[in-house]
């Protein structure tokens, strides 16, 4: 459903960020891209929503070419790509139910939605997104005063508000802690199964990219270097990703991640050892 | 140069690098300026029968505070504090108001470049005079009295909430815009729901500053014919009805006190 051909993206600055990407995404796949800092991962997936206005190249959202669209037409094809962020980038000082409408802006007039008043099929389907994600408790607490994995469960919420066919997914766990981290990896792939979602993980933690994706895609320098199964992933590759490191403590992790998904219910056992 | 420094540092002597490197450059920047500052003092020439004369007529001024006359000249009084407090609120409205679309446009990070260029030239020009001299100006154009001011006031108000504002919005936390934006929000919405929200606490904080400031230039331009509480300062003192002076600036602190305390307080519940 999305195609990238051939996307670069060079900065004002001379910083060649993405070099001559293809990549391709199925309907429903969940994909995590690793990857050194400063590999392009970001920058990947904002030029797909174009937060970043790639430099050469095209991309395709299912009959929809992204790259050459005006503003009227982006603010559409951007109703069907939600995006979940590192550290949330909830609206501090807007309500948990605020945060969560403005999933609608793209859909609603601005009158509506200065003043507030969504339409009532709106109120109810954010209402029950919160309540999924377990915060239907929290509507008119701020933004500001809820916890770290709870403000990321509002940006789930947000984000699936917008009735998306793709999932944009930056960093999600970089602030979070283990098991939290875990219990938020769980509900994005949980909720990509529920409504047949692709998604595009970013994600610093290679254990958790195994353990929730079914696809990986390594990046380095702003070239792809390894596109496979989560299996496939041994030490010889993730030295090519991320270069020269003693990966055999991983590798023993792996085995130990996957029986822990596949026979005990306790991963997160598992997963403090691998810190 | 390093090494040696290091191999001193083994030994215990370590100084902190100075500003300049070469010593007497550094020595000759210092004389430069005290000399100058000898010499400018110089040129300044103090007549001290003048001042001694001077003396007393302050402490006039200054002993009229004891017995401020509130009342001989009550009617004036109230009538330029009126004119200047409605001065004061509806030059604050008006420039307030027209400050938001030139903050916004001035800000480069939500701004393209032609628009920002107008709107920074828009705030320079604002800023460049002091709000006496535009003041005159309008009074100029517009005659004696308050509109002249509301108009001086309005249009120093625009300079000065607009670069404020625009500053802050240069400064906000720009993954909350992105998050807004990604959502397909129009770029009135993303101002309603990502910016607006994180500059709004500012906003009213320097609203409720720039009401007292317009206040207190409110007195300072009446005395160049813009009406209102400064006009009838300015009548009392070349009358030297002190009294009435001293009863007049009492006020003028007593208002500006208030509006201290409420605009302290309307900031701190508006985090």
């Amino acid at each position: 459903m999305l195609t990238l051909r051939a996307v670069t993206k060079r900065y004002p600055t001379g910083d060649l960020a993405l070099n001559d990407i293809h990549l391709s995404l199925p309907r429903g796949q969940v994909m995590a891209l690793i990857g050194p800092s400063g590999a392009g991962k970001s920058t990947l997936i904002r030029c797909v929503n174009r937060l970043v206005e790639p430099s050469g190249g095209s991309i395709h959202l299912e009959d929809t070419e992204l790259t050459g669209l005006s503003s009227g037409r982006l603010r559409q094809a951007r109703r069907a790509m939600a995006m979940i962020f590192q550290e949330y980038a909830l609206v501090d000082r807007l309500t948990v139910m605020e945060n969560v409408l403005s999933g609608r802006l793209g859909y609603v007039g601005f009158w509506r939605s200065f003043l507030r008043r969504y339409p009532k099929t709106d109120v109810i389907e954010a209402f029950r997104l919160l309540e999924r994600v377990g915060l239907g408790h929290a509507l008119d607490k701020r933004a500001d005063a809820l916890s770290g994995g709870q403000r990321q469960r509002v940006g789930i919420a947000r984000a699936l508000l917008q009735d998306p066919r793709l999932l944009l997914v930056d960093e999600p766990t970089a602030s979070l802690d283990p098991k939290t981290s875990r219990q938020i990896m769980r509900l994005i792939r949980e909720l990509c199964a529920e409504r047949d979602l692709a998604a595009i993980i970013n994600i610093h933690d290679v254990n958790l990219a195994r353990q929730f994706a079914d696809r990986i895609v390594g990046l380095r320098g702003g070239e792809i270097v390894f596109d496979g199964k989560p299996g496939e992933l041994n030490a010889e590759i993730l030295t090519t990703i991320y270069g020269e490191e003693d990966w055999g403590n991983e590798e023993g992790e792996e085995e130990d991640a996957d029986s822990a998904v596949q026979v005990t219910p306790a991963p997160a056992l598992a997963m403090g050892g691998g810190r | 140069m390093n090494a040696a420094r290091e191999r001193l540092a083994e030994q215990g002597e370590w100084r902190r690098l100075p500003l300049i490197g070469d010593a007497r450059l550094r020595w000759l920047m210092v004389i430069g300026a005290v000399l100058y500052l000898v010499l400018a003092l110089s040129t300044i020439s103090v007549n001290w029968d003048r001042v001694a004369e001077g003396m007393s007529r302050g402490l006039n001024f200054l002993a009229a505070f004891t017995q401020p006359d509130f009342i001989s000249r009550r009617g004036d009084i109230v009538n330029g504090l009126l004119e200047s407090l409605t001065m004061t609120l509806t030059s604050t409205v008006i420039g307030v108001a027209l400050a938001i679309p030139v903050g916004l446009g001035a800000a480069r990070n939500i701004s393209p470049l032609p628009v920002y260029l107008l709107c920074r030239g828009i705030i320079t020009v604002s800023r460049t005079f002091q709000e006496v001299i535009i003041a005159i100006l309008f009074v100029v154009m517009f005659g004696f009295g308050p509109l002249a001011g509301m108009i001086t006031l309005a249009f120093a108000t625009i300079g000065f909430m607009a670069k404020l504002l625009a500053e802050d919005i240069e400064d906000l936390d720009w993954r909350q815009v992105e998050a807004v934006r990604a959502t397909g929000a129009s770029w009135l919405q993303t101002m309603n729901h990502a910016v607006q929200p994180q500059v709004m606490p500012r906003l009213i904080g320097l609203s409720m500053y720039r009401l007292d400031i317009n206040f207190r230039e409110s007195a300072v331009i009446g005395i160049v014919g813009a009406g209102g509480i400064g006009a009838t300062l300015n009548t009392s003192i070349s009358r030297y009805e002190y009294d009435t002076s001293a009863a007049i600036l009492l006020i003028i602190i007593g208002i500006v006190l208030l509006s201290e305390y409420s605009s302290s307080h309307v900031r701190r519940w508006t985090q």
